[in-house]
């Protein structure tokens, strides 16, 4: 079996279509694909770096793929509110693999630049072709794939100097009503010494269709700027999602990189920083908090290609039920690098018996002076702890969950937006009572109170 | 200026550690018996001939054999081993015994070979009360104590012996824990493995003194593919000890042994290592490939095994000792002290498998790259879902003594259930420069400095060997580490 194959065959018949409707720079990107999936094959379970996720058996299943660029009738900015109290954005939509500007986008007008691939092709060449599939690597398949299969995509460059006023959010909707598989594409461009703050979300809609998001996002953050990326998963457990991110850090610039999985079906994350600067920061969070059949699969690679920048590793899972969580992370110094300080923490708490926990935490180190650690945990909630609690009076549940809010409390004040901190404290605390999912009204489950 | 003053200063230390001399690297002037180089299965059928083995044992290399030549070596490791041409080694080597009638006395080089490494053959000469199994290139030269343990019914001999006298227990154990399945060096042992030592103490009994085996690798072309199988039965308790070291040689030489070892209930086993097998030049040249198997079996409950080594020896180590913790409420312990210096790579670690409930197992590791070495730690703790109540402790610290060098960490962690728990931590740093000054205040010269902090460093891992043991290894250590200043 190849999973692979039926996207290959169905890229080979619509070839013509799929590139008439794109960029051409797309289209250059896409020969280089088709030749690089020739052979390739999706890793299986156990193979190495997927000791817990089978790539083939995600994307096994007969998914529908929009060739045609059919728009869907719903408008998301109807159909949804992605809400965060307190906090002023700039809103961008994309249903299923289409972008749609909302009304509050045009806010940071004149300095941001979002556009779609299709536009920026035409305003932006020279940025588009010295960046666009650069640092995603595609013997990775599922970024090949995504070069292959992908019609459109976003574009966000903040010019040199320039700080953005508001975050830009991006709200990711899977509302097709049918089996679907999207290629989500992401090019963010900071100029020197400029800063900006990216809100993504991904939602599905419809609990009873199998969605697949392979998205690939290319981080280029230069001299002296500030990015911050915050990714949100809330889907349902029939949703599978591989992301690859990537990420090119010059001197001097700080990059925060935040994923967090509140519900899910599969997912797998991977976070690929290059520290190509010095005096560079890197900051990685990254908090699951997993029940049910949930499984999620982070891996992180930062390598240190310059002396003297420092990076941050801290991420937390909680495992309850069938749930499975696997974190791989390495730290990569660099000979001739001296003067790193790289740490990485992963700490996990098991919560059921059938819960499992799959963590390799590596270093890999190739000079002297430095200071690099990496501390790996599993365990269950300080009985201690809880007994104390309930020699106060508080109920084993209510213990048990503040504990646990507690526990991922360091993740979430990671976080550099105060409204967004406020907000996942919210969602993590009905996350953990269980209500997150009954939200009433907005289908996307993280309407406000 | 400070700054600069030290490169060069450091740079001078290295120098004259990497000519520091490879103490054990003299040859032994002893007429040796060697096989025609080569492997197929005549070479496989003469070598059991040689030893006069019975028919089962055969079978059981020829099945290793074919299943090796199916086999690949891994690639995994963070080593690079050449490319070997496993034709153009000689599989069998043994110091050849002057006269057919006098089998049973050591031939004199032989035996002065084993004073100079200072493991002396004759009881008389021992003070310190360890039996000693010498084994050199392929064959074991003299077991020593024989007698004494014999009457507690321990039984400690090298394993050709053992199949001869004791075929139905070796037969019992043997690849149990290893099947020749298990891996490329695996199979390549089991098919021609040549001598070792077999370790039976019976129930309830505590072996009076330390076992020890001292491998020595003496013929050029050759490879030494020991097998040691040691059995605790139940309530049993031994302390065993190894020892390895190999003439200076420009060409690489092989090898690739296998310890099984089988703990039964309440039982433990403590093994302990020191491997100072000829490490190469300062350039890279020579050494020896060290690529080893080495796992235990708790099998009963409460059974404990520890693992302590001290590496510092071998151009690539390759070794990962192992535990599988299959009885409730059984211990496994892993102490390394791993040492690289010049182009030294090693790739060591354990893995500990908890099966049975309640297990417990803890990991030390402390590497310490200097030179242009890579220094690994690879491990692996999991805990099955039926483990119940399990523990894992793991640390493992790197320390790197110059820029050139390399100190990796590579584990993996699988918990299966929600009521074990398992901790891992690891640094990477290089020696504190204001413990460094601080001696030099107190008019430590840099290199004793060093030898005083590493050694420091290494202390909570030295002090798990036997005594005997830890001065050697703690020696060895300030040896080759001799200037390595960073």
């Amino acid at each position: 079996m190849n999973a692979l194959q039926q996207y290959i065959d169905l890229f080979d018949e619509s070839r013509e279509l799929i590139e008439q409707q794109s960029p051409e720079l797309l289209n250059t990107m896409r020969r280089a694909a088709r030749e690089q999936l020739q052979d390739a094959r999706l890793p299986r379970k156990g193979s190495e770096d997927y000791e817990a996720t089978d790539l083939e058996e995600v994307f096994a299943h007969d998914y529908g793929v929009n060739v045609n660029r059919l728009p869907f009738d719903a408008d998301p900015g109807e159909a949804f509110h992605c809400d965060v109290p307190n906090l002023s954005t700039c809103l961008y939509y994309s249903s299923n693999d289409a972008f749609h500007s909302s009304a509050t986008a045009e806010r940071n007008i004149g300095k941001v630049v979002v556009e779609p691939f299709s536009i920026a092709a035409h305003d932006y060449p020279e940025l588009m072709a010295a960046h666009y599939g650069r640092l995603a690597n595609m013997d990775d398949p599922t970024v090949a794939l995504n070069s292959l299969l992908v019609q459109d995509g976003l574009f966000i460059y903040v010019p040199d100097g320039v700080v953005a006023e508001r975050p830009i959010q991006l709200v990711n909707i899977f509302n097709a009503a049918l089996d679907m598989m999207v290629q989500r594409r992401l090019l963010i461009i900071v100029g020197k010494n400029a800063g900006i703050k990216v809100l993504a979300c991904d939602h599905t809609q419809s609990p009873d269709y199998h969605y697949l998001n392979n998205q690939v996002v290319e981080i280029v953050a230069m001299q002296g700027s500030s990015v911050d990326y915050y990714d949100l998963e809330e889907s349902t457990p029939l949703t599978r999602r591989v992301s690859s991110i990537y990420v090119d850090q010059h001197e001097g610039s700080n990059v925060l990189i935040d994923g967090i999985t509140l519900t899910n079906g599969i997912t797998r994350n991977n976070y690929h920083v290059e520290v190509n600067g010095e005096h560079a920061e890197t900051h990685l969070l990254g908090m699951t908090i997993a029940s049910g059949e949930q499984h999620v699969d982070s891996h992180t690679f930062i390598s240190h290609n310059k002396p003297r920048c420092n990076s941050n590793e801290m991420f937390k899972y909680v495992l309850n039920d069938n749930a499975v969580g696997a974190f791989a992370g390495k730290i990569l110094v660099k000979p001739g690098c001296p003067r790193v300080e790289a740490y990485q923490g992963n700490r996990n708490l098991c919560g059921a018996p059938t819960a499992k926990m799959y963590t390799k935490p590596q270093l890999e180190i190739y000079t002297d002076d430095v200071m690099c650690s990496h501390g790996s945990a599993v365990g269950q909630l300080d009985e201690e702890a809880l007994f104390y609690m309930r020699t106060r009076g508080i109920g084993l549940d209510e213990a048990r969950r503040l504990l646990m809010q507690a526990f991922v409390a360091d993740v979430i004040e990671g976080v550099r937006l105060d409204a967004l901190k406020d907000r996942l404290h919210y969602l993590v605390e009905k996350r953990f009572a269980g209500t997150l999912s009954n939200c009433a009204g907005c289908l996307a489950a993280c309407k406000g109170s | 200026m400070k700054e600069k003053e030290k490169p060069e200063k450091k740079n001078k230390i290295i120098e004259e550690a990497a000519e520091a001399e490879y103490k054990y690297g003299f040859v032994t002037d002893i007429e040796t018996e060697v096989i025609p180089k080569g492997l197929d299965e005549d070479v496989v059928r003469r070598i059991s001939a040689l030893k006069g083995e019975p028919e089962w044992l055969l079978e059981f290399r020829l099945k290793a054999y074919r299943h090796w030549l199916t086999l690949k070596a891994p690639t995994w490791g963070h080593v690079h081993v050449p490319e070997i041409d496993y034709q153009d080694i000689s599989y069998y080597a043994a110091p050849r015994h002057k006269k057919e009638g006098e089998a049973k006395e050591i031939d004199p080089e032989l035996k002065k070979t084993f004073d100079k490494l200072g493991i002396p053959l004759e009881e008389q000469l021992r003070l310190s009360g360890m039996a000693v199994d010498a084994v050199m290139d392929s064959v074991s030269v003299k077991t020593t104590y024989r007698e004494r343990l014999a009457e507690l019914g321990v039984i400690f001999c090298s394993i050709s012996e053992a199949v001869k006298d004791y075929p139905d227990l070796v037969r019992k154990y043997l690849g149990k824990v290893v099947p020749y399945t298990d891996n490329f060096y695996a199979a390549l042992n089991s098919a021609v493995f040549s001598d070792g030592s077999f370790v039976y103490i019976p129930k309830g009994v505590r072996c009076p003194m330390e076992l020890s085996t001292y491998f020595r690798i003496n013929a050029a072309q050759t490879g030494q593919f020991e097998r040691t199988l040691i059995v605790a039965d139940d309530d049993a308790y031994v302390s065993y000890l190894e020892g390895c070291t190999a003439p200076m040689r420009d060409e690489n030489q092989l090898h690739a042994a296998i310890v099984e070892i089988i703990v039964e209930d309440r039982a433990e086993v403590k093994y302990s290592t020191v491997q100072n097998w000829y490490p190469g030049d300062k350039d890279g040249k020579g050494g020896i490939y060290n690529l080893v198997t080495k796992r235990g079996l708790c099998r009963g409950d409460h059974s404990k095994l520890s693992w302590t080594q001290v590496e510092t020896g071998s151009a690539i180590t390759w070794k990962y000792p192992s535990c599988v913790l299959k009885g409730d409420h059984s211990v496994g312990e892993f102490y390394s002290v791993a040492l690289t210096n010049n182009w030294q790579e090693a790739d060591t670690g354990t893995k500990m498998i908890h099966l049975g409930k309640n297990s417990t197992s803890t990991i030390v590791s402390k590497g310490i790259s200097a030179g242009h070495s890579q220094n690994s730690y690879r491990g692996m703790v999991k805990i099955a879902p039926k483990a119940s109540g399990c523990r894992n402790f793991t640390q493992c610290d790197s320390l790197l003594l110059s820029d050139t060098s390399g100190a990796h960490t590579f584990p993996v962690i699988e918990v299966g259930n929600d009521t074990s728990v398992v901790e891992h931590e690891a640094t990477t740093s290089k020696i504190n420069e204001d413990q460094i000054f601080y001696c030099n205040q107190r008019g430590i010269s840099t290199e004793d400095a060093v030898g005083l902090i590493v050694n420091g460093y290494a202390k909570e891992v030295m002090a798990k060997l036997p005594m005997e043991f830890a001065v050697e290894a703690q020696k060895l250590l300030s040896v080759s580490l001799e200037g390595a200043v960073g």
